[in-house]
């Protein structure tokens, strides 16, 4: 059962026993954390099924997608960054400042692609501030980008004040809220798109691997000729880039933008990339357990939304969630012989 | 005389006297000593939660729960005044250490006993401790009329020329101080962020160091959370929301290292001191207070990077000496 816990809540083994065969990988997969995962998320979509009569219907599952798919594309990089040992706390705030920027842009008549470009540039360069600071000066990302999430959401409230920018053009209003086909919205297909890319990129590629390594043991990694500093910065660059799309697909969903747009996101990011099963310390974790655990949260905050919970009850929960999903791996494994 | 000028805290008092000064030349009225009383008290709850940050920090760890549970106690020695209008002042104050005492031990405990990462911790009682506002409260705003004199009264009670508020900063000072600098559970939060393992061989209790540590900070905030409710008279779910960035900004600012061990409690009242003085000067200077939020991110960026160079720069010139030693 040790085998359930997410990677990130390994208590030392004492007991040095060696099995006298190893575990078949079907064994292994059905004792993973993503299997568990799994089931949950399916015990989950059944009971809301029993609970709410709205809730198996195909147009109300596609808008049940938009409570986890932009939070999602950041969980993707920021499970990178966790893995190689890093946090970008600022995420949040990129979206906000990404989003007032385009705002801003209106005004120059840019177009539709215009607003795009602004919207990932200003990701892109948020996260290569974080990074440079991580990397550049050796700082700890954790302050660091507690700093710059103060830092990012402060100049958009310089820009906005109390106010808000509206009145994007009409066609910017497809990447969130268009439908590619059907019930298949551009965000999904968006998010699927992403999950492959960063799936390949983490499980099937050596920059993958380098991430890893740097995640178990960054000196190691160094001396095993891993340009730690150049991944690192890179992964921050990807967390920003992420954080840029998003905002462009909230501000497109929302149609508005105020300085006060998605508070509070980095704590949720943060407990999807964990509930996935990525170890908080780093070094392990995997994009099919991020993917679950995205699917997890979005069905049940979902779920409540439709039996009326308020959201702030609902942040309860996640954080209850964040927490227990890494306390209870270890009460378990305390109170084992 | 060096070591005197090198050092974070006589930078910071040469800042905020030039800060005053360049303030004072074209608004004299600001350095009036009213209006400085009005700053320090002003500045007096973000000095008090900055102190019990500070040793937080010392400890390796970090508490973004500060001001949730300010708000959280907050309400509910608000619910608790309109439920009891009669309850004595020091009832309520007892009832505000005694709560955020148990939210910071919280914390604690799952940094102590599960290992958990504090900023895990800490960012999920976070929300956690605003949602239970909103649940206790149903959401609701308890008013200024609805609060008995006395609650309301309490902060602002003049005591040579100082409001109450203020001299519970000062003697939360100096109480850290002594705490800090005599007593061996004060030496220990130094011990076990310096260096953990070495901790461990001279017979500390990391994890038990840090619970104390978070307990600490937990008291602090809930002392604070009636005083802020008592002093601006009013509590709702969204008080002081952000205020533990404005917190973590003082400490850093006040170069209380965050990799633990390192950092003075006059540091952090004197960083504290520092955003205070800027706060209070935006509106006179006519700097919109929407600024407030970057100049404290803007802050903490400069004042980590500040201090890894100062650490960096301290250790070459040791390792210097000792190799000189060596060859000598």
């Amino acid at each position: 059962m040790s085998d359930m816990t997410p990677s990130g809540a390994s208590i030392p083994d004492t007991t040095r026993n060696i099995p006298d065969r190893l575990q078949s990988p079907a064994l292994k997969a059905f004792k993973s954390w993503e299997t568990l995962l799994l089931a949950v998320a399916i015990a989950i979509f059944i009971t809301n099924s029993f609970l709410s009569p709205y809730f198996l219907n195909a147009w109300n599952l596609s808008d049940a997608t938009f409570n986890f798919t932009e939070k999602a594309m950041i969980a993707f990089a920021m499970a990178l960054l966790i893995i190689a040992g890093e946090i970008d706390l600022s995420v949040a705030s990129i979206i906000a400042l990404a989003s007032t920027a385009m705002g801003y842009a209106l005004q120059f008549d840019v177009g539709t692609w215009g607003l795009v470009v602004i919207g990932l540039a200003t990701g892109l360069a948020c996260g290569a501030f974080n990074g440079l600071l991580v990397t550049g000066l050796g700082l700890p990302s954790i302050v660091v980008t507690i700093g710059t999430m103060s830092l990012f959401r402060g100049i958009s409230y310089i820009v906005l004040g109390d106010q808000g920018f509206r009145g994007y053009p009409s066609d910017f209003s497809f990447f969130g809220q268009g439908y590619v086909y059907w019930v298949i919205s551009f965000e999904f297909v968006l998010f699927a798109g992403l999950a492959l890319v960063y799936y390949v990129l983490l499980h099937r590629t050596n920059f993958g691997r380098a991430v890893y390594a740097i995640g178990n043991n960054p000196t190691g990694a160094l001396f095993s000729g891993i340009k730690v500093a150049r991944v690192k910065f890179i992964l921050f660059l990807l967390t920003g880039l992420m954080a840029g799309v998003a905002a462009v697909c909230l501000t497109s969903r929302l149609g508005s933008t105020r300085p006060t747009i998605a508070l509070g996101w980095e704590l949720e990011v943060v407990t999807m990339v964990v509930l996935g099963g990525v170890n908080i310390l780093g070094g392990s974790g995997s994009i099919p357990g991020v993917v679950i655990a995205a699917f997890v949260m979005g069905l049940v905050t979902f779920g409540l939304g439709l039996l009326n919970v308020p959201g702030i009850v609902m942040s309860i929960f996640i954080g209850c969630l964040l927490i227990g999903v890494i306390a209870l791996p270890r009460l378990w494994a305390m109170w084992r012989p | 005389m060096t070591r005197l000028l090198k050092s974070r805290e006589a930078l910071l008092v040469g800042v905020i006297v030039a800060l005053l000064a360049l303030i004072a030349s074209r608004f004299p009225a600001f350095i009036q000593p009213g209006n400085l009383v009005d700053v320090l008290t002003d500045t007096s709850p973000l000095i008090i939660l900055a102190l019990g940050q500070a040793v937080v920090i010392l400890t390796r760890c970090i508490d973004l729960s500060v001001a949730s549970n300010l708000a959280l106690t907050g309400m509910v020695c608000a619910m608790l005044n309109v439920a009891f209008p009669g309850l004595p002042i020091p009832v309520i104050l007892v009832v505000a250490l005694a709560l955020g005492a148990v939210l910071g031990a919280f914390n604690g405990i799952l940094v102590w006993k599960l290992s958990i990462p504090p900023i895990v911790v800490t960012l999920g009682t976070l929300t956690i401790y605003r949602g239970i506002i909103f649940v206790i409260s149903d959401g609701q705003w308890v008013n200024a009329h609805e609060m008995s004199a006395a609650f309301t009264g309490f902060p602002r009670t003049d005591i040579l020329g100082l409001p109450v508020l203020a001299w519970i900063a000062i003697l939360t000072t100096v109480a850290l101080l002594v705490m800090v600098a005599r007593t061996p559970l004060g030496r220990a939060f130094y011990a076990v962020g310096g260096n953990p393992n070495a901790a461990v061989y001279t017979g500390l209790n990391v994890g038990r160091t840090q619970f104390w540590a978070f307990v600490l900070s937990g008291t602090l905030s809930g002392l604070c959370g009636y005083l802020w409710v008592a002093r601006y008279s009013v509590a709702y779910v969204d008080i002081a929301r952000g205020f533990e960035l404005e917190v973590v900004a003082a400490c850093v600012i006040g170069g209380i290292a965050i990799a633990g061990g390192a950092g003075t409690i006059m540091g952090a009242v004197l960083g504290a001191l520092f955003l205070g003085i800027i706060k209070n000067a935006l509106p006179v200077v006519g700097i919109s207070p929407f600024w407030q939020l970057a100049i404290s991110g803007a802050a903490i960026v400069i004042a980590v990077a500040f201090n890894a160079r100062a650490g960096r720069r301290q250790g070459r010139i040791i390792l210097k000496r000792a190799e000189q030693e060596a060859q000598a």
